[in-house]
């Protein structure tokens, strides 16, 4: 158990001294919705308001971001400097590894979340009821476990250096066409057809439920999606576990 | 009586190469085995091996009996390993602190840091380290569980003459407590200063072994003997 809570401590500690890497994850879905959430926010999206319809996208957005380079990143830093590596030679349980970068991606998504919100309630003028706020805010935090997962799965993949680009190189392009920037509903058709295939499509459309801003699709078909990505992302993250044991020779 | 490490006819394939070819190796209690060889000679899989990191493709590992993956063997056996590279933002003694935590009796932190010569750097981040304090860092972590056997993977490689000795003080006084060390070196003077015994592989197999005096033989160095062993195959 102690080991556990050091690995968390640890964890954060190693975060809060490197402020030009966690700050950006923080404050790069805010920014984006001052600009998109408040400045367009009267405008109608469907039944609700683009300020209200983006506090649960960009707040989508944040999570898959924190979770991406919480795992996706750092777990690739780790093993490329053989640090994972020294970790494993030790009686150390791997989950409470794991467990403390999920702690971190999670601490990570709330703040980014509750930021979020209060941007929205002070310049946005989007005032959420409490049980709304807390059920918006559990659905987020929640499904940042299949963007973990997913994050996890390219650490195993990805060298120290081209994890970083490459991440960006998924996130951005998979945020877009899941209509987190923009509402789904203002890209071409095709694009919206083809959201259907991609997890932060699901994690959105749960997200805007909450609000009454989704398009009324199964919540089972959203929940079921992301729990199969989040299934299939941890048996490529296995594999890749897997395959770091039968590496480098001499 | 269990040996701190036993390898029984080990093999090990990576596609087509054949890194081990049958290796057969013990290193007895209160043992310091160099183990030398030239890249490629299978030194680096045997040492993973042995810290259950990869799984032999045949033949047998022990560690004090037991299956290197198992946790109980984890916590008797310890590694410094030649690539790490360490979180730099946290400090000595938090790295010491954490590592600590893995292991059932762990060593008090003053001791460890005593045994590695850390004294006074406990508050510093392991970025701001010379390369020889960063080292003393990764023996530490190695030492702070109170491990019977001590995996040294090339510890002095890059380091300067003084760093080197330094460090060796430190490994020569693990060793006097009757534990066991398995190192490799690329070093043979290390090899020389430090070894009980010293065992040569060379294409995954034991090519000789023995005290570094008697693998010397006729040569004027252990250097020599090693050159003129891999000349002859």
């Amino acid at each position: 158990m102690r080991t556990y809570l050091l690995e968390i401590k640890y964890e954060f500690l190693k975060a809060l001294r490197m402020p030009q890497y966690s700050l950006p994850t923080i404050l790069f879905p805010i920014v984006f919705y001052v600009f998109f959430g408040v400045m367009f926010g009267q405008r109608n999206t469907g039944a609700i308001k683009m300020s209200e319809y983006l506090i649960a996208t960009y707040g989508a957005f944040g999570v898959i971001g924190a979770s991406l380079f919480g795992f996706g990143v750092s777990v690739a830093v780790e093993r490329g400097q053989g640090w994972l590596e020294v970790k494993r030679t030790t009686p150390m349980p791997i989950a409470a590894y794991f467990a403390a970068k999920l702690a971190m991606a999670m601490v990570f998504s709330a703040i980014i979340v509750v930021l979020l919100m209060t941007v929205g309630a002070t310049l946005g003028g989007v005032v959420l009821a409490p049980l709304e706020a807390i059920a918006l805010f559990g659905v987020l935090i929640g499904g940042s476990i299949t963007f973990c997962a997913l994050g996890l799965a390219l650490g195993f993949f990805c060298g120290p250096n081209s994890a970083a680009p490459l991440v960006n190189l998924i996130y951005l392009p998979l945020a877009f066409l899941s209509g987190l920037w923009v509402p789904i509903t203002f890209l071409p058709k095709t694009v919206q057809a083809f959201a259907v295939w991609l997890p932060p499509y699901h994690f959105s459309q749960l997200a805007l439920r909450v609000l009454g801003g989704s398009r009324g699709e199964s919540v089972l078909m959203h929940i079921g999606a992301m729990l199969a990505a989040a299934i299939v992302f941890c048996a490529i993250a296995y594999a890749g576990y897997r395959r770091d044991e039968g590496k480098t020779y001499g | 009586m269990q040996m701190p490490a036993q390898f029984t006819r080990v093999t090990k394939r990576y596609g087509d190469i054949e890194a081990l070819r049958g290796l057969d190796l013990t290193i007895r209690p209160g043992e310091l085995v160099a183990l030398l060889g030239a890249n490629g000679a299978g030194k680096t899989t045997a040492v993973r091996a042995l810290l259950g990191l990869s799984e032999p493709t045949s033949g047998e590992v022990r560690v004090f009996g037991s299956n290197p993956r198992d946790a109980q063997s984890r916590t008797r056996i310890a590694a410094m390993l030649q690539t790490a590279r360490v979180p730099e933002t946290l400090r000595v003694r938090e790295h010491i602190d954490l590592f600590s935590s893995y292991y059932p009796h762990p060593r008090a932190l003053a001791e460890v840091i005593e045994a590695a010569g850390l004294q006074g750097l406990e508050r510093r981040k392991f970025g701001e380290l010379s390369g020889g304090q960063q080292k003393r860092v990764l023996f530490a972590i190695a030492l702070c569980g109170n491990p019977d056997l001590l995996v040294l993977d090339e510890p002095t490689a890059g380091l300067d003459v003084e760093a080197r000795r330094a460090l060796w003080k430190q490994i020569r006084a693990f060793v006097a407590t009757g534990r066991s060390v398995l190192l490799t070196t690329h070093y043979l003077a290390e090899a020389e200063a430090l070894a009980t015994r010293v065992v040569v592989i060379h294409k995954g197999v034991v090519k000789a072994e023995g005290t570094s005096q008697e693998i010397k033989g006729n040569a004027a160095t252990l250097e020599d003997a090693f050159i003129e062993m891999l000349e002859a195959s």
